[in-house]
């Protein structure tokens, strides 16, 4: 590799040759004969130089690099490897590899340990052990390698470390596992230096087929010292390699040069002391940012052309992570100071230029100079991202320093830019709204289930809201607190069905709260809560800034986080593993599984790139939104299936190896993906549409386990995956190919996926890469979705928050708090409060078809859309229409039919479903009426909806083609829904009408039938019922007691109450049935008591008792009130109730008079009949009474059977004057 | 009326100990109906805090035992309603409390609920007169539990709701009220829902429920159990204004 590196650097071969050496096997004709033949040579080794380039550039920076923001695990960041580090704890549960330093490992042992873990098998004993990946790779290796190999081996100890045994030929060209040994200056005190060897490891051909996992090897241990790749560019090419190459011998010469050397060079540690243990920030204070000099930097030449190379992978993709080599460029560009505190710096002859053997980055001046030569290469990358990243790109004075023109060209992009990316809030949680038409009871198969199902609908809002209320608060548990009524209430999914129903509401409602309002529009205000909303506008963007960073979390997961689940996300999760029902999941599955079918092959409106006049701007704003949500809700459900598909087989426990591993894969490749990703990849690649399906694809497949990329099946995706990857080269732009942001946006995801732990390391570059190869051939139209610019950076920074940690970065670099691990990017939560309204169906055939779809093809995309949203609206509003005209008369005329039918078949009228079916019979023909109703309506109001939504300046002949192509559509939709529907709606309102008609029929039809309103007149100034049931009640209460010696009422105050009675009554305004009731049921109740003379009266002791004329006066006033006033029926015969009439016998004397003359005057004014009340006096003869009352009580019934039927006006009026025959009952 | 929190937090404690007759009452004279109002709420909390202690049998068999001592010794006088003002429990309550046990002891089967219900309505449907008379009396002298306070209260609901629609016809903002609604299938429904929000004291308000309570915070909570987390639950409707008569500031 180094041997590459170093022709390079000696200008044997130039930069394009190298790359072409990498990126395609073949050697271009174009190459000079000298060049090809230095290439050739090496060819077996190309896969490993990228590897290599990306550890050999983390491994020189590390000394720079040791306080900035840690470089990802996976990628070679040697940064990342310091224990202790600020991101140590946090990365701790990120995944097997980046879990590198768990925190509870001491510093010491916590450097190595891991290290074996991520090779997956530990060898070699004792302190020599094993790195990494590499080990592996070497191991398996070696144990090909031809006994020539193991003998040098053998024979190749070091003179001063423990040899390796003979199984374990370590990697010498590897920096980490061989630093210069000499270098590695005493640590400090305390601290365990980590054992190295020198063990060179030639390299034969044979490596070719190992895995170059290089790469990820861990970074160094933190005492790097000034590492001098000296070894490099000595490694032994082994056998078979071509001459030039030195021999082992001279490269341990080389070694042994260095090391005496290095005492001299770095007496110093090179250890960060402070960063062992120390918190990070006090760090920050003392250390002192070195100013970075373009006039200083050392080996200019040298720089420049890794530079190059390095640009060169990027550019072609030979990287797996396109943003997070950025990352590290940025950190080498915000570096702060060497960490090598030497006390001279070497000036470095220029001679010295020719080889690898001096340090690249000797300074801050080198490291921003590399930088700043690698951040040229990329300006249009650069150029793309957020405007808040351009303005601090901008604003960079090291970048203005070095590189004048490219900081003009950011700038100029940064006032350019549009692309500001609002970190919105999650919104607060909206609830599904209940939807009629799946929730009603139709769709469940019992009352019950109907019912069980509104309940589980409550306790899911109520956990959710418990949730949304507890899930911050230090200590509080998901499980704990939920956990149990989450089991319950799937326990009460018994039903097959009513886990589906449930499984709709989960999933509508995960849609609804995982997706913010900010969407793709690229609004940075997006749609304020409330609170806010009172300010202004200009008060809110402050608030809603300030918001933002307020609310922005601690830490983030760096440029490469694992895949979580961020805010509302981690309720659903918790939710579905506290659920833990297989039923839920399996339903789950099927019904994400079917939502993101449907969402994939959604159609979305496709980009005509002729279409280039004003409007298209403002029209794509409508699409990229569009687009944004479908994917962004392809992406949400995606990882959700993703994350219940894979649960079961997910566990703490590494992966596993050798047979175990063969018998799992054996079994696993039998069991069919939950959802044919595979097909659905190939098939969006095939139509263009990789923009589409990747993103979504990438999160389903980050919840991987560790077995899936193993199966054929899952290892043909990752390939696909690969081919694309590489196939995305940025600075190649064409016509009909991918937009740029599209491509940025698969690049940034699929970078990500590479990173995730559950992905071989190795899978990256070991796949043989023929990118030219990959075509896969489209059967798409010319521009699929890719070529349309649907991606803007408000949805790139959406998919990818991991984009942010450069923007993160630079800030550190302007705060100067670069020991802080938090920043104030946070993650955003796509969301967006647009439905997915369904594509409106197309008429697929015939030629009248086509011709349309020729005609919109010629016409700007929005008239598409204005004619396609118009015969939208306009065919369901004919639907309503109809409903509200055409059906309703039919239920009209079905009314009027059925009370016929009442009336001539009496009050019983038959069997309801008879009737029923009776009506409709002759109802549902006058159904077909509607289509030529509908089709009417639809030719009536297209074309004024076309008109009015298209441009004045539409030109007359396309005007009508849209309104006629409206009108179609309309109709076609209209009638479609009629003639499938008409006959059951019919059915279902007249139905309706029906059981409304009987039910009004049934129970009091007398008073329905004459219910009044009040007078015309009537202002509603009547005392309220309540008023007047509370009054009377008080009334009552006094009467029946117990009450003070002083409480009574007076007889005035009865009057009154009375009078306010018939008041309410006349005025019905206020007046319910039930109070109506009570009301009368009072009447009778006070009208018994008066009967009984049991109203205390207030006043003078005599006079304790109702005057006999004023408790007539009431009665009448009752007798009229019940006459007149009463519209319900009032229970007169309460009156005659044992317990009324009882009353009468407490008082003493008795006194029947009042009650002879209440029945007297029932019986007068027809309220009741004679009989009725003989009826009621003969029952009461059945109760137990005292003796005397009994006798009394038969009197007075034989009395008034006495009397005349008709009664007399003079009689009566004459009653009232003179003391009646009751009177003289009672007294005799 | 609108009191501070602390304003009802003092009314409340005063009326800790007052048993829910119209004796009681009279003694609160001032503002009436708010202090009723504020009574009846607190009184509710603490009935439905010892609910369950007047429930266990060996409770019901005491207080019926007291109950047949009593109206042995004297029937006119209204054991019933003191042995519920005794133990510190609503005298409807008490009263259906004894019904039930005499059903039992009576009819051997365990009355049904309709039953019981149309008895309290009724008392004149109850076999025994004696208990007739102590029931009505319970009744008659309850003013936060029975089917006359329940009659009440439903006549408030709908006054208000009365009121608030002819407000809404004055102001001339178009509603669907709670039948129109129904009919649309929704099958929890607030009062009135206004097809065009309107904005109030900087509150969006999208439906509108009248409460005639007061607004205590426990009721304001019951209530948003019960009922308006079910609009929000199962309806299109998300911001709301509930009215009340009578509310905390």
């Amino acid at each position: 590799m180094a041997a590459v590196l170093e022709s390079l650097l000696r200008e044997e071969v130039s930069v394009a040759a190298v790359v072409r050496w990498i990126a395609r096997s073949t050697r271009g004709s174009e190459d000079n004969p000298g060049e090809a033949a230095a290439l050739s040579s090496l060819r077996p080794l190309r896969k490993e130089f990228v590897p290599f380039l990306l550890n050999f550039l983390r491994e020189q920076s590390s000394r720079v690099l040791p306080q900035g923001p840690p470089t990802p695990a996976k990628a070679p960041g040697a940064s990342a490897a310091l224990p202790g580090r600020p991101g140590g704890p946090s990365r701790g549960s990120r995944g097997a590899r980046s879990q590198l330093f768990p925190p509870t490992e001491a510093p010491s042992t916590a450097a190595e340990a891991p290290l074996a873990r991520r090779g997956g098998r530990r060898r070699g004993p004792g302190p020599a052990r094993e790195r990494g990946g590499r080990g592996l790779e070497e191991g398996v290796s070696g144990e090909n390698l031809p006994g020539a190999g193991g003998r040098r081996l053998r024979g190749s100890g070091s003179p001063s470390r423990p040899s390796l045994t003979l199984s374990d030929p370590p990697n010498l060209s590897n920096l980490e596992e061989f630093p210069p040994v000499g270098s590695v200056p005493p640590g400090p005190a305390g601290r365990t230096k980590p054992s190295r060897r020198i063990n060179p490891t030639p390299v034969s051909e044979e490596r070719s087929l190992s895995k170059p996992k290089t790469c990820f090897t861990s970074p160094p241990i933190s005492c790097v010292p000034s590492s001098q790749p000296s070894a490099l560019d000595t490694s032994p090419w082994g056998l078979g390699l071509p001459p030039g190459c030195r021999s082992l011998q001279e490269e341990r010469e080389m070694l042994r040069k260095e090391r005496s050397k290095q005492p001299q060079q770095s007496p110093t540690p090179t250890c960060p002391t402070p960063e062992l243990g120390s918190p990070l920030p006090s760090r920050a204070g003392s250390l002192t940012d070195e100013p970075a000099d373009p006039a200083r930097v050392s080996s200019r030449q040298r720089l420049e052309l890794v530079a190059l190379v390095y640009s060169s992978c990027i550019a072609e993709n030979l990287v797996p992570n396109l943003f997070l080599e950025l990352f590290f460029v940025f950190q080498l560009l915000t570096a702060r100071r060497m960490v090598t505190a030497k006390d001279s710096d070497p000036e470095l002859s220029p001679g010295v230029l020719d080889s690898l053997e001096s340090p690249l980055f000797q300074s801050i001046h080198d490291c921003v100079f590399f930088a700043v030569q690698v951040l040229e290469c990329h300006f249009q990358v650069l150029s793309n991202l957020d405007k808040g990243t351009l303005k601090l790109l901008a604003e960079n004075e090291r970048l203005l320093c070095f590189s004048p023109a490219l900081q003009g060209r950011l700038r100029a992009a940064y006032e350019g830019s549009v692309a500001k990316v609002s970190l919105a809030m999650p919104p607060s949680a909206q609830a599904v709204s209940f939807q009629p038409e799946t929730d009603n009871r139709a769709n469940f198969s019992s009352d019950r289930a109907f019912h069980t199902f509104k309940k589980q609908r409550d306790v899911f809002y109520e956990v959710l809201r418990e949730w949304e209320d507890h899930h911050e608060e230090p200590g509080w548990d998901f499980e704990k607190g939920l956990g149990s009524r989450i089991r319950a209430m799937m326990g009460q999914l018994s039903a097959a069905c009513s886990h589906s129903h449930f499984v709709r509401l989960f999933q509508k409602q995960l849609l609804q709260m995982c997706q913010s309002p900010g969407g793709a529009g690229g609004t940075v205000l997006g749609e304020a809560p409330d609170v806010l909303s009172m300010l202004g506008a200009d008060k809110l963007g402050r608030l809603w800034r300030l918001q933002e960073r307020l609310m922005a979390p601690q830490s983030s997961g760096g440029p490469c986080p694992p895949p979580t689940f961020p805010g509302c996300q981690g309720f659903f999760r918790d939710f579905i593993l506290s659920a833990s029902s297989f039923q839920f999941n399996q339903h789950l599955m099927d019904s994400l599984s079917l939502k993101i079918r449907e969402l994939n092959g959604l159609a979305l409106p496709q980009h005509e790139p002729n279409d280039e006049d004003g409007e298209s701007d403002v029209d794509w704003q409508g699409e990229r939104r569009q687009f944004a949500v479908v994917l962004l809700s392809l992406r949400l459900l995606a990882k959700f299936l993703g994350f219940v598909a894979f649960l079961p087989y997910r566990g703490p426990e590494p992966p596993p190896t050798g047979e175990l591993q063969d018998s799992i894969l054996a079994l696993r490749s039998q069991v069919p993906p939950v959802l044919d990703v595979r097909t659905l990849l190939q098939r969006g690649l095939q139509a263009r549409r990789a923009v589409l399906t990747v993103p979504w694809l990438v999160e389903f497949l980050s919840f991987a386990d560790h077995v899936v990329p193993l199966l054929d099946y899952y290892r043909d995706i990752f390939i696909l995956l690969l081919r694309l990857h590489r196939s995305l080269v940025l600075s190649q732009e064409s016509e009909g190919k991918m937009c740029f942001l599209n491509k940025l946006l698969l690049l940034a995801v699929l970078g990500w996926l590479f990173q995730i732990p559950t992905v071989p390391e190795d899978l990256f570059f070991l796949e043989e890469g023929p990118s030219d190869a990959f075509e896969v051939d489209t059967i798409a139209p010319e521009h699929g979705l890719d070529a349309a610019p649907v991606v803007d950076q408000q949805l790139l920074y959406t998919c990818c928050p991991y984009i942010g940690e450069l923007r993160k970065l630079l800030a550190l670099w302007v705060s100067g708090s670069s020991g802080r691990s938090g920043g104030f990017m946070r993650k955003i939560t796509p969301t967006t409060t647009t439905g997915l309204g369904a594509q409106p169906s197309r008429t697929s055939q015939g030629l009248q078809a086509r011709l349309a779809h020729a005609f919109f093809h010629n016409q700007p995309p929005s008239l598409r859309r204005t004619v396609e949203f118009v015969a939208e609206r306009i065919g369901s509003n004919c639907v309503k229409h109809i409903k509200a005209t055409l059906v309703a008369d039919l239920v009209r005329q079905a009314e009027s039919l059925l009370q016929e039918q009442l009336v001539t078949q009496g009050e019983e009228g038959g069997d309801p479903a008879q009737l029923l079916e009776i009506l409709c019979s002759q109802l549902c023909p006058h159904g077909a009426q509607a289509l030529a109703l509908g089709r009417e309506f639809c030719h009536r109001k297209s074309p004024g909806a076309v008109r009015a939504l298209l441009p004045e300046e539409t030109p007359a002949a396309v005007l009508s083609s849209a309104e006629n192509i409206a009108v179609g559509l309309a109709t076609e939709k209209a009638c479609a829904w009629l003639s499938a529907n008409i006959t059951a709606l019919i059915r279902r309102e007249v139905k309706a009408a029906v059981s409304r008609t009987l039910r009004a029929q049934g129970p009091e039809p007398a008073a329905r039938g004459e219910r009044r309103g009040c007078s015309r007149a009537c202002e509603h100034h009547a005392p309220l019922p309540s008023h007047l049931i509370s009054e009377i009640k008080d009334v009552l209460s006094l009467a029946v007691g117990p009450r003070d010696p002083d409480e009574g009422v007076s007889p005035e105050h009865l009057e009154q109450l009375l009078g306010q009675l018939g008041q309410t009554l006349r005025c019905r305004q206020f007046l319910c049935p039930p109070a109506e009731q009570h009301l009368a049921k009072c009447s009778v109740d006070l009208a018994s008591l008066l009967v009984a003379d049991q109203i205390p009266i207030l006043g003078p002791p005599a006079q304790y008792r109702l005057e006999r004329g004023q408790a007539r006066r009431l009665l009448h006033m009752l007798l009229s009130l019940w006459k007149e006033d009463f519209q319900g029926p009032v229970p007169l015969q309460l009156l005659l109730s044992p317990r009324n009439v009882g009353l009468l016998a407490d008082t003493r004397p008795r006194e029947w008079d009042l009650l002879l003359f209440l029945l007297r005057e029932l019986v007068e004014k027809g309220l009741m009949g004679r009989m009725e009340i003989e009826a009621c006096l003969g029952s009461l003869h059945q109760a137990q009474w005292p003796g005397d009352f009994a006798e009394e009580l038969a009197t007075l019934s034989n009395l008034f059977l006495a009397e005349p039927h008709l009664p007399e006006p003079q009689l009566r009026a004459c009653e009232l004057v003179q003391p009646n025959r009751g009177t003289v009952l009672a007294q005799s | 009326m609108i009191l501070t929190k602390a304003q009802y937090k003092e009314i409340a404690q005063c009326l800790v100990s007052v048993p829910p007759t119209r004796q009681s009452l009279r003694k609160l004279n001032q503002s009436r109906a708010t202090l009723l109002s504020i009574f009846s709420q607190e009184y509710q909390k603490h009935i439905k805090r010892t609910h369950a202690k007047h429930h266990t049998s060996e409770a019901i068999e005491s207080y019926y035992q007291r109950y047949l001592n009593g109206v042995v010794k004297n029937g006119a006088a209204p054991v019933l309603l003191d042995l519920a003002n005794e133990v510190d429990y609503a005298p409807s309550l008490m009263a259906r409390l004894i019904l039930e046990r005499f059903l039992q002891e009576h009819e051997e089967t365990a009355p049904s609920k309709s039953v019981i219900n149309s008895m309290l309505r009724d008392p004149s449907q109850i076999p025994d007169g004696v208990l007739a008379n102590q029931v009505y009396q319970c009744i008659v002298n309850d003013c936060c539990y029975g089917p006359l306070v329940d009659c009440i209260k439903h006549a408030i609901g709908h006054e208000h709701e009365v009121l608030l629609r002819d407000l809404l016809l004055e102001k001339n903002l178009p509603f669907l009220g709670e039948d129109q609604l129904r009919a649309k299938g929704c099958d929890k429904t607030p009062d009135f829902i206004l097809q065009v929000p309107v904005a109030v004291e900087g509150h969006i308000i999208h439906w509108i429920e009248s409460k005639a309570s007061f607004g205590d915070e426990c009721s304001h909570h019951a209530y948003l159990h019960d009922q308006f987390w079910s609009y929000w639950n199962r309806t299109c409707f998300p911001t709301n204004i509930v009215t009340l008569c009578h509310s905390i500031a």
